[in-house]
């Protein structure tokens, strides 16, 4: 089951991209995948995906110059290529030629060399540096000359006489330390760009050091709102190369577990939307019915935010017998709550006035920057990887996509709403069902996977979360990339925002409701 | 009821027997001065212990119940924490303007603390043009926020600054507009008198019916954003602009703007229970002689403080259930819908009486 | 100074009593006047009942943290009642989540705009050595190298009675302080200097310019 990857030489590349994304409808650039395969050179790997047949493409292409290693761009492309070519250069080194703006992302500006080549020695070279991180206003585009020699030229990004306001990295609104620069005429966004980076952990440095089981304990921490379903996909990936089966007892528990983990993380967004649009009373009431999850989490096992439930061929405990009755209660009393939600909040006229018509995101925007999950479907894009590419319970269940056309705040907010209800039907149909069976495949305790590449994606709670692991068949993996849920949503909020009011940055920035260890991994 | 001028008169009578008047005025203003102060602090920790446990209620919390008993002695803590806190100068700072600010907010606020008639005959200011007094003088905080959110040399408070400048100039029209209405309905300006019309002839709110039931509303809205309370608190937008206006200030400075918050609240509540809710006038209802004569026997200040702690009760309640406007919707608001309406609601108070229609 | 007493918890029931009893002897040994102790006393209740603290949160701990305010765990009630956004305002750095390289330096401007007094809770593994981060290349094994640390407060994330634990811990911390007397507990800044030439450096850059 490894990926069926095509290379292409970079020179013919941007063609190449064009032909697909006109000819073959490609339209959704899934994953950009940074590599370094040694003496081979650096590369990239493109995931491609069209939105009208389903199709899939991944294609790769190699550079043997490690020193001034020069790729072209696809960012005129796909609006998202823009952001993860720079996590490219940020990490490989890699310059992409075109491309407007090759700044470092993660990173500080000053760091020195590119910590995922596999050469690098980044701990010498980078002590903790406490001197305050420079922040440059112009950046550099790399072209080719008619000569065919590699031009330079200076792009500016903020003028002089702009008023730049630092939103974060420390701001009650962030939910965490992204930091956005919005430059405001008055009131008025007029630009908003992106700061990221501190909360990069190196999650997927470290990886490449550990062993399989091993990994498992990075994926709950990476979005620690969706730690079910990171975990679910990471261990899926696992058991797809491996070939491993698990039992029917264990795909149920995993689809419930997800499903209870999305409405757990729709509640927080509840909360965080209410608190960050001024209405401090509605934060407390979402928390009350997460409460009460969190208590059928901890007895079941042991943990409330991070849970390390899933292991590979099954999962960590089999559930208590109060389960279901647990689960049917929770269900219960969400039920009745969920009135009193849209009571206080969605349903009163300044809110209204403050979602409606705010912060649209128009269809082709939305798939040109990769917006899945409830963002992407408030824009009427279909992209639920839950009917795409069903995985564990999800195509023997009824269920149904919400989608929403009008792009603003309130048909995300809706959308997430409609979701919680959703999922409740899932578990619904599942919980009274779960057949008898071991809840752990018998696995050799040392895992080995096969050569290839691997790609598994889940319906994270914001979104397709992938996880893409190269094996050279190792113990190790030879590379591990997450496509986190959450970096498209921060990207999209320079599109989202511009011309809106600086109190409407904020609530944009809520109903995307990223989680920023998610975007730096 | 008790007239209070009666213990003040023979106050100053006996004074002036023992020295001369302007020592006895000297005498009285000092003693006045103190009283304002304990008072002001007393009720500001009342506010603030109440505010914190209303809205505990609301959020289906317990609030503060670990300083002393059921948490009483909470906002005592907080005070002395606060007073022995280091107050940051920051380097690029207007220094005299940034120190200078917070007591513009504090003089505002006692100034128009001083108008409030708490009893019968007691009053501190007491002029014929009292409401506009209280008016101009609510005027000074504007200066202050103004003044803090500039000399703060920072991104935050200077757009909380702006923010505030263009929200309390725009909101006091609709304050001036409601009193205003009111001052038509009694014929003087003077708030002792205003009280005394409504002790002898009913409450406004009654005794003027329709246009003074709208002013009352309008009042309460807009006496909710000259506060900077929410929902209109944008100024101090805590999820936007970190503190708003006062971001830069610690210790005292910033504690002396959370007092004037509360304050505010308290004056905003107090002035619509003195020329709505009848001030210090008992509920009196024609025709229950027994019942009248019961509320009589309360005393004025009692009366005050209850109404005006029902209407800071009401602001509460506002403000821990709705959602943050945004700065467009806040203008249009003011601007679109408060000021004709208020404008409107004149003259149909100007008809009322002109015809005789008053209850 | 007697021993700091928390409300229903008795003084036997907390760890780590030793580092406490040690503080206070050396607070004891120098000795102070009854007029001044006694405003210690006051000044020290003040400030160990009314610990503000401020929003931060970098990852995972920070949902706990928002549990904490939230109606279970309320932590209206010891005083911690109002969450500053602004440090100015803030006694309280409560660092939840990993602090990376990048974030290293906003920390500590972050804590060195706190006004005095300021307390500093490392809550989570992460923050206290690094967590299952420790062998990352942008990871601070600790926050401790760049903060004065006053209580640490592990787990991944710790349960909110955890939180309140290693708050009430500061609260004992803080009610044997010396404010008015000679000598001040808060214990040294180790890093107070380091930051201060930088500072210097960046004034004196500053005019240049």
């Amino acid at each position: 089951m490894t990926l069926d990857i095509r290379t292409i030489a970079p020179s013919e590349l941007h063609e190449e991209m064009l032909r697909l994304k006109t000819e073959r409808q490609m339209d959704f650039l899934v994953n950009l995948v940074g590599m370094d395969w040694g003496e081979e050179g650096l590369g990239v790997i493109y995931m491609l995906e069209s939105t009208r047949t389903g199709e899939t493409a991944t294609l790769k292409t190699v550079t043997a110059d490690r020193e001034n290693p020069f790729i072209p761009t696809v960012s005129d492309l796909w609006q998202i290529a823009n952001i993860y070519e720079r996590e490219v250069y940020d990490f490989f080194g890699i310059k992409f030629l075109n491309h407007p703006d090759m700044r470092r992302i993660f990173l500080r500006e000053d760091w020195v060399g590119y910590p995922l080549r596999k050469d690098d020695k980044t701990e010498e070279e980078n002590p903790l540096r406490m001197t305050d991180e420079p922040l440059a206003d112009t950046t550099h585009e790399y072209f080719l000359k008619e000569d065919g020699s590699v031009g330079v030229k200076e792009n500016t990004v903020w003028g002089k006489d702009e008023y730049v306001v630092n939103v974060g990295p420390q701001h009650p609104s962030t939910h965490g330390v992204l930091h956005m620069r919005a430059s405001l005429d008055g009131e008025i966004v007029k630009k908003v760009g992106l700061v990221l980076g501190y909360i990069h952990r190196g999650v997927e440095k470290i990886s490449e050091s550990m062993t399989y089981p091993q990994l498992l304990a990075m994926t709950d921490r990476l979005d620690y709102f969706s730690a079910m379903q990171n975990r679910h996909a990471l261990c899926m990936c696992i058991e797809k190369a491996m070939g491993l089966e698990v039992s029917e007892r264990v795909q149920y528990i995993r689809t419930i577990m997800d499903e209870l983990q999305r409405i757990a993380s729709h509640l927080i967004y509840y909360a965080c939307m209410t608190m960050d649009t001024g209405a401090l009373t509605a934060f407390f009431y979402t928390f009350r019915e997460r409460e009460q999850l969190m208590k059928i989490f901890e007895d079941n096992f042991g943990g409330r935010l991070i849970m390390n439930y899933n292991t590979i061929g099954g999962v960590m405990y089999d559930i208590l017998p109060s389960f279901v009755k647990e689960v049917k209660e929770f269900e219960k009393a969400l039920r009745n709550r969920f009135k009193e939600y849209q009571d206080i909040y969605t349903n009163n006229v300044i809110a209204k006035g403050r979602m409606v018509g705010v912060g649209t995101i128009s269809n082709e925007d939305a798939i040109s920057l990769g917006l899945t999950g409830p963002v992407g479907r408030a824009s009427g894009w279909k992209n639920d990887v839950r009917k795409r590419h069903p995985y564990a319970m999800y195509d023997k269940v009824d269920f149904t996509e919400i989608v929403r056309n009008e792009g603003d705040t309130n048909a995300r907010h809706w959308n997430r709403m409609d979701e919680m209800l959703e999922s409740l039907n899932i578990i619904d149909q599942l919980i009274d069902n779960i057949p008898a069976g071991e809840f752990q495949a018998k696995r050799k305790p040392i895992i080995k996977l096969p050569e290839g590449c691997f790609y598994q994606a889940v319906e994270a709670s914001r979104g397709e979360l992938g996880v893409f692991i190269e094996s050279k068949g190792d113990k190790t993996p030879y590379r591990v990339h997450y496509r986190s849920s959450s970096l498209p949503l921060a990207n999209a909020m320079d599109t989202a925002s511009r011309g809106q009011k600086f109190a409407d940055l904020i609530a944009i920035g809520a109903s995307m409701d990223f989680v920023i260890p998610d975007i730096d991994r | 009821m008790f007239d209070f001028s009666i213990v003040t008169k023979w106050f100053h009578s006996l004074l002036c027997g023992v020295m001369p008047e302007w020592t006895a005025i000297g005498i009285e203003c000092l003693i006045v001065l103190l009283f304002i102060i304990v008072l002001y602090a007393i009720l500001a920790i009342v506010l603030i212990y109440m505010e914190r446990k209303v809205c505990a209620f609301f959020q289906c919390r317990i609030g503060p119940n670990r300083v002393g008993k059921w948490g009483l002695l909470q906002v005592f803590a907080d005070v002395l924490k606060m007073l022995t806190k280091e107050i940051i100068k920051m380097r690029q700072s207007d220094r005299l303007l940034h120190d200078m600010a917070p007591y513009f907010v504090l003089a505002a606020s006692f100034l128009t603390f001083a108008c409030i008639p708490w009893n019968k005959g007691l009053e501190i200011l007491d002029f014929n043009v009292g409401a506009f007094f209280f008016i101009a003088v609510s005027g000074i905080g504007v200066v202050g926020i103004l003044l803090a959110g500039w000399a703060s040399h920072s991104k935050y408070p200077i757009i909380g600054a702006m923010r505030s400048g263009a929200q309390l100039i725009s909101y006091e029209l609709s304050i001036g507009m409601t009193m205003l209405t009111v001052i038509m309905l009694c014929g003087t300006m003077q708030l002792s008198e205003i009280v005394q019309q409504q002790a002898d002839y009913g409450w406004n709110i009654v005794r003027g019916h329709v246009p003074a039931v709208l002013a009352f509303i309008i009042y309460l809205i807009a006496g909710n954003a000259e506060c900077n309370r929410g929902p209109f608190d944008l100024p101090e937008a805590e999820s936007e602009l970190t503190a708003g206006y006062h971001t830069e200030y610690s210790g005292m400075g910033f504690g002396f703007f959370y007092l004037a918050e509360y304050l505010n609240l308290f004056i905003c509540s107090a002035m619509a229970a003195t020329i709505f809710l009848g001030g210090w006038a008992p509920l009196m209802i024609p025709g229950l002689d027994g019942f009248n004569a019961v509320m009589a026997y309360i005393p004025g200040f009692v009366w005050f403080f209850a109404k005006a702690f029902f209407v800071v009760f009401l602001l509460m309640w506002i403000r821990w259930t709705f959602p943050r406007l945004r700065i467009d919707q806040l203008l249009s608001l003011e601007w679109k819908y408060l000021l004709p309406i208020s404008m409107f609601n004149i003259i149909l108070m100007a008809l009322v009486v002109c015809l005789g229609l008053t209850l | 100074m007697g021993k700091p007493k928390i409300k229903s918890i008795p003084y036997e029931e907390f760890k780590d009593n030793e580092t406490l009893e040690q503080m206070l002897d050396e607070l004891n040994a120098h000795g102070a006047n009854v007029v001044v102790t006694t405003a210690d006393k006051l000044i020290n209740w003040g400030r160990s009942n009314s610990v503000w603290p401020m929003n931060f949160g970098t990852s995972c701990c920070a949902i706990e943290l928002m549990a904490m305010g939230a109606a279970r765990f309320d932590m209206a009630r010891f005083g911690f009642e109002v969450t500053r956004t602004s440090p100015r305002q803030a006694d309280l750095i409560l660092v939840c989540g990993t602090i990376t390289n990048k974030m290293a330096p906003v920390l500590r401007r972050l804590y060195d705009q706190m006004a005095d007094p300021k307390y500093v809770i490392a809550i989570g593994g992460c923050t206290c050595t690094g967590g299952p981060f420790t062998k990352s290349y942008h990871v601070v094994k600790g926050v401790d190298k760049i903060l004065p640390v006053d209580v640490y407060v592990p787990g991944c994330p710790p349960r909110p009675e955890a939180f309140y634990y290693g708050m009430m811990q500061l609260q004992r911390k803080m009610k044997i302080e010396n404010f008015l007397g000679t000598v001040n507990r808060k214990e040294k800044d180790e890093h107070k200097e380091e930051a201060e030439e930088l500072q210097k450096k960046i004034i004196n850059q500053e005019q240049e310019a």
